[in-house]
Parts: structure tokens; sequence; C-alpha cells
């Protein structure tokens, strides 16, 4: 690696292939984890169905229960905010978009550029925020471990790293393009081992719990 | 029961680990919004009563025993493991600063039914002997004596004595062939013997054929408090046993709101097998009598009332409808709490928290959240529908210095019958 150039090259090719491997194999490995364990027949008379009222949790929990947004509106918008803008700085960037076209043969429109980077620095400015709140919040900072701050670091990274590369701020431009790429590789080989996991689990968590409750009569 | 050792508290609580518990622990991101929705956090401000901390013990042996990952690095010697330390120390936070109340289950993002993972975690906790001694004592008193309380069924046949002759109405027991066979509460029995009364009067009008059964009285179950299935599936069969004998088609239990949970929705997977007869709620079957015009009732009571939502009869056992059905059938200045339904807030007491005295002080402070939800109704009265989150309403009420009665549901019907045969 003794170039800008070939760190690209590397970060592109072998590095790429390795955290795509690992991302891939154990994310499925981590879900196979899971429903392999199963779960009991329930013997009690049901009150109600379970698998409609739990696919209503999995949509309905995209929005916060009144009494816990309000005492906690960071959280939730915060969470909102940065989630969202991650999403649409990952599928809306003209270039990811490109590169995902040849990768996966599939196109859709994407936004301008100007408004990619008005979203990727709301994005890092809430995520710093809830950094900030993460360490003051007394539940917050309570509950964390290192787990947490890492998995803080492998979802800001990828996006200061797009930044400084799209605006050239980093010279020479292939190095700080293969810092990046790097980036979501590191986030890439995080994910199985980590919280990050959550993206693949939580509708999951949440259809279970939809559909036990449904079970019961209640939908929740 | 064998000796509680670290070792079988550990194998309970792996075989308490199933596809959902590990799909929750995968999805928790520690936003803390589950900490929001529980009384012990939001009255006191201790991080430690943060729902989804509860759970470390088993979120360990989850993590450790049942993820590849885990297990690496446990062999690598990087876990904490769960040792009698850690047990002792979470003990408190698994049963004095849980009612398993369920409301945090309905809040969190990413879905994970955390009551449901603390009844499984408590388990464990009993397994390894680390649980309150006043909720042991309630579980052997159950075992031995028949009830948590050491009520007995000669003190079933004093109150129906009672009953009896203040009334003039029969209080049928172990009448083989009745329809129903119905259920009390320790609390009943010994504190709201008008419940029975109540019973017996509103059955008699609607026609209802009926019975006690005098090895099966008792409803509640400490074992599913406590956590420990064995002691909830030897109470569990009890009824069971009871109800077979008498041949009922169907037992109401009462309005005590563990019970329902123990008898409804647990037992039968507790014994291993499906009743051979139908399990209603008291409040469900009086709203059929009402649908069907066989409960009929005179009068309205016009106090200002609000009705407390036992949490394990309607957040995790489904009666939603039927108390709000019947009690405007008698009350014409009914208002809801702020927070109602299924989220409504825990009295304090539920999940064996009354039966734990050391939990005593946490569990009245904690009662600001009802106080606070009462403030904002000024009302004049309080129904609820459960024995146990009456004896706790009241208890807090008194700590407050609220004068505020606290009534029964199926008695306050019982007050506005139409006594169409006399």
């Amino acid at each position: 690696m003794s170039s800008p150039i070939d760190f690209l090259l590397w970060v592109k090719g072998p590095a790429f292939d390795i955290a795509l491997a690992v991302f891939v194999i154990g994310v499925v490995v981590r879900l196979l984890e899971i429903v392999l364990l199963w779960r009991k027949q329930d013997l009690a008379e049901p009150k109600g169905e379970e698998f409609g009222p739990g696919l209503r949790t999995v949509v309905t929990r995209m929005l916060p229960e009144a009494g816990s947004f309000k005492r906690s509106p960071f959280t939730v918008i915060g969470g909102y905010i940065w989630h969202i803008g991650f999403l649409i700085c990952l599928l809306f960037f003209v270039p990811h978009i490109e590169l995902l076209h040849s990768v996966l043969g599939i196109k859709w429109p994407g936004l301008s550029n100007h408004i990619v980077n008005a979203v990727a620095v709301v994005t890092m400015v809430t995520l710093v925020a809830m950094l900030i709140d993460r360490i003051t919040h007394s539940v917050k900072r309570f509950l964390s471990g290192s787990e947490d701050y890492l998995v803080w670091l492998a979802a800001f990274l990828p996006i200061v790293t797009g930044y400084l590369a799209y605006h050239r701020v980093l010279v020479p431009y292939p190095l700080v393009l293969g810092i990046h790429i790097l980036s979501i590789e590191f986030l890439m080989v995080l994910f199985p081992f980590t919280k990050l996991m959550h993206t693949f689990t939580f509708p999951l968590a949440r259809w279970y719990n939809g559909a036990m409750a449904g079970r019961r009569g209640v939908q929740s | 029961m064998s000796k509680a050792t670290l070792e079988r508290g550990l194998n309970a609580l792996r075989e308490e680990i199933n596809a959902p518990v590990a799909a929750f622990f995968s999805s928790c991101v520690n936003c803390g919004l589950c900490a929001e929705a529980c009384l012990f956090y939001t009255e006191t401000g201790d991080p430690r009563y943060t729902p989804i901390n509860k759970l470390e013990p088993l979120r360990r042996i989850w993590e450790q025993e049942f993820t590849l990952w885990g297990r690496i690095k446990k062999a690598l010697g990087l876990a904490q493991p769960v040792t009698d330390e850690l047990l002792q120390e979470w003990e408190p936070l698994v049963y004095d600063a849980c009612s398993l109340c369920g409301r945090c289950s309905m809040v969190c993002p990413v879905g994970n039914d955390i009551a449901y993972m603390i009844r499984k975690e408590r388990e464990g906790f009993v397994a390894s002997g680390n649980a309150p001694e006043g909720m042991k004592g309630a579980s052997t008193r159950a075992i031995k004596v028949g009830s948590p309380m050491g009520v007995k069924f000669h003190a079933v046949q004093a109150q129906i004595r009672h009953i009896e002759a203040d009334t003039g109405l029969e209080v049928p027991v172990d009448v083989e062939g009745a329809d129903y066979l119905a259920l009390l509460s320790s609390m009943e029995i010994m504190n709201f013997p008008e419940y029975i009364e109540a019973l017996a009067r509103i059955f008699k009008q609607a026609g209802v054929s009926w019975t006690l059964c005098s090895e099966a009285f008792e409803a509640t179950n400490a074992g599913i408090q406590i956590g420990s299935s064995d002691i909830a599936a030897e109470l569990v069969e009890r009824v069971v046993k009871g109800a077979e004998k008498l041949q009922v088609k169907y037992v109401i239990s009462p309005e005590c709101g563990h019970a329902y949970t123990a008898i409804r929705w647990e037992g039968p997977n507790l014994i291993g097998r499906r009743y051979p007869f139908k399990v209603v709620h008291i409040l469900e079957l009086l709203d059929e009598l009402r649908a069907a015009g066989r409960l009929k009732t005179q009068g309205m009571d016009e106090a200002r009332l609000t009705f407390h939502d036992p949490c394990q009869i309607v957040r995790k056992g489904g009666v939603l409808e039927p108390p709000r059905n019947l009690l405007k059938q008698v009350a014409s200045n009914f208002v809801e709490m702020s927070d109602h339904r299924e989220m409504n807030w825990c009295c304090g007491g539920g999940g064996g928290v009354s039966a734990n005295e050391r939990a005593d002080e946490l569990r009245l402070k904690v009662f600001a959240k009802k106080k606070s939800q009462l403030d904002e109704l000024n009302v004049d009265k309080l129904v609820t529908a459960c024995a146990n989150c009456r004896l706790m309403l009241e208890d807090g009420l008194e700590e407050y210095r609220v004068e505020l009665p606290v009534v029964g549901l199926t008695e306050m019907l019982a007050e506005h019958l139409v006594e169409d045969n006399e």
C-alpha cells in the first residue's frame, strides 16, 4: 500500500469483499440464532389473532407513545432525524445510487447534492447532540457501555468521512474516499457483533410483542 | 422443592430463553425510553429502575450462551459471569421495583416485551434462592395451607354463613354439574367479602347456575408472582381438578388481576394441557349478562367517578371494554384518567410487590403517580376491579391523606341490581 491509489484499490477490493462476507454471513447467523430458538406452543385459548396484530405493532411502533414522547422528546426526535438522515445520505446521494446500480442493477432518482449535503450536516449535528445526551442523561449514561459508544462511532464515521470526501477537504482525494469506504466496512464488520443488529431484529421483536398481546386481545 | 442453588438458578434462566427473548435483547439500543414508562423510575428518578436494566442477569446468560459471538467472548474470558452476588444485587430491582405491569412493553420503540422477560427472569431468581422473604412465605402458605394469606375453607364458610344470614340467599358449594365455578382471592375472602355477596345476588337475578368448590376456591397464584413454575403449576392443578370434579363448563376468575393471568393465560402452559372448560373473567361474564339483558340494574350513581384499570386484567388480559360497558350502566358521571385502558399506570403493588413488605416504602413513594392521575380529575369515587389494586389504592390514598372511597365494580353493580323476585 505504497500510494493512496493502492489504498483505495485495496479498500474497494479485498477489504470490501471481506467486510461484505462478515456482514452477510454474520447477520444470517445472528438471525438464525434467534428464530431457531423457537417458542413453545401457547396452550391457553386465544382471545385474538397473533399474525395481524403482530404486523400492526411492527408498523405502529414507528410512532412514539404519547406519554414517553412528552417525557423524553429529544430521544425520539433525535432518533428520527439521524436515522432518516443517514438513510437519505446512503440511498439518495447520486454517486451512491450509481454504485448500487452497478452492483444490484436497479436504479432510482437521487436528490441534489445540495440537499444531501444539508441532510448530512443535520445528521452529524444530531448524532453529536445524541452523544452528548447519552453522556449527560442519567438513564442513558447509566445504561451505556463501551459498545454503545462504539456503535455511535461506527454510525458517525461514514457520514463525516463522506462529507469530507464530497468537499475534497483532505487531499489527496483517493485517500479520503478510501477512508470513507473503509468506515462503511468498519460498520459492516461490526454489525453482526453489536446492537447494530437491531436494524434487522426490530421487526421480529415488534412482531413477537404484538402477536403475544394480540393473542390476549390487546393491540400493543 | 429441591434446594435453591446458583446452578439451579442459571439453569432456570437458560430454560427461559426463546426466540422472542433473543429478538428482544438483540434489538435493545439502550435508548432509555422504557424508563419513562415505569413508575418506579418516573417517581424516583433512579436510573437503576430502568426496566431493561432489571434484565441484566438474563441478558448476560443470553449473550454468553445463546450467541456465537458471546460464546467466543466468554471463552476468551471477556464476559462478566452471572454470580450469586449479581443476583443478590438485582433481587430488589426485579421484585421490589417491578410490578409486572407491562407498561414498558407498550412503549419500547423496538418492541421489546420487557415485562414478559422479567416474569421469566424471576424463575432464575427463585431457583437460586434470591427472592424476598414475604413472597417466599406467601408461596409456602399457598402450597401448604391453600392460600397465600393462610386462608382455609372454613374462613370462606364463615363468610358464606354471614352472607346467607344477611341476605337470605344461598351460596352454592360443591354443586356438581353447575355451569360456572367461581374462584375467589384471599383478599376478597378476608377484606372484601362483599364480592361473594355480590356474586350471589347477581347470579340469582340473572339465573346463572354456579358453585364454589371447597377444594379449589383460591384463585390467586403466589407461584406466578415469585416466578416459580413448579409452585404455580401445582396451584393451577388444584383449580383444574376441582373444576373437573364438579364438571363445570366455565371457571370464573375473580376481579383479582394476577389470578386472571394465572388461570387464564399461564395455567394451561404450566400444566402442559388445555382445559376441558373455559375461563372467563367476572367482568367478561357480567358484560355478557348485560348484553343479553340478564343484568338488570336500576338507578344511576351520580358521583363523579373514575376507573382504575388493573394491569393484569386490562393491559395484560384484554378485558378492555367490559368494565366501561358495565360502569356506564350504573354511573352517569364516569370520567377516564389521563392514561387509561392499556396505558394505565399501575397501583404499584402488582406482581407480588404487595406481598413483599421490604418494598412497602418504595411502593408508597411511587403511588405518587396514581395520586397525580387522580388529582387531575377531582373525582368523588374510584372504582376498580381487582382486590389487590383496591387494597393498594386504599393504602396509598391513606398515605397521601386523600379521602376517596374505593369500590369494586362487581359490588357496585350488585348495589344497583333490580331485585325482581322480592
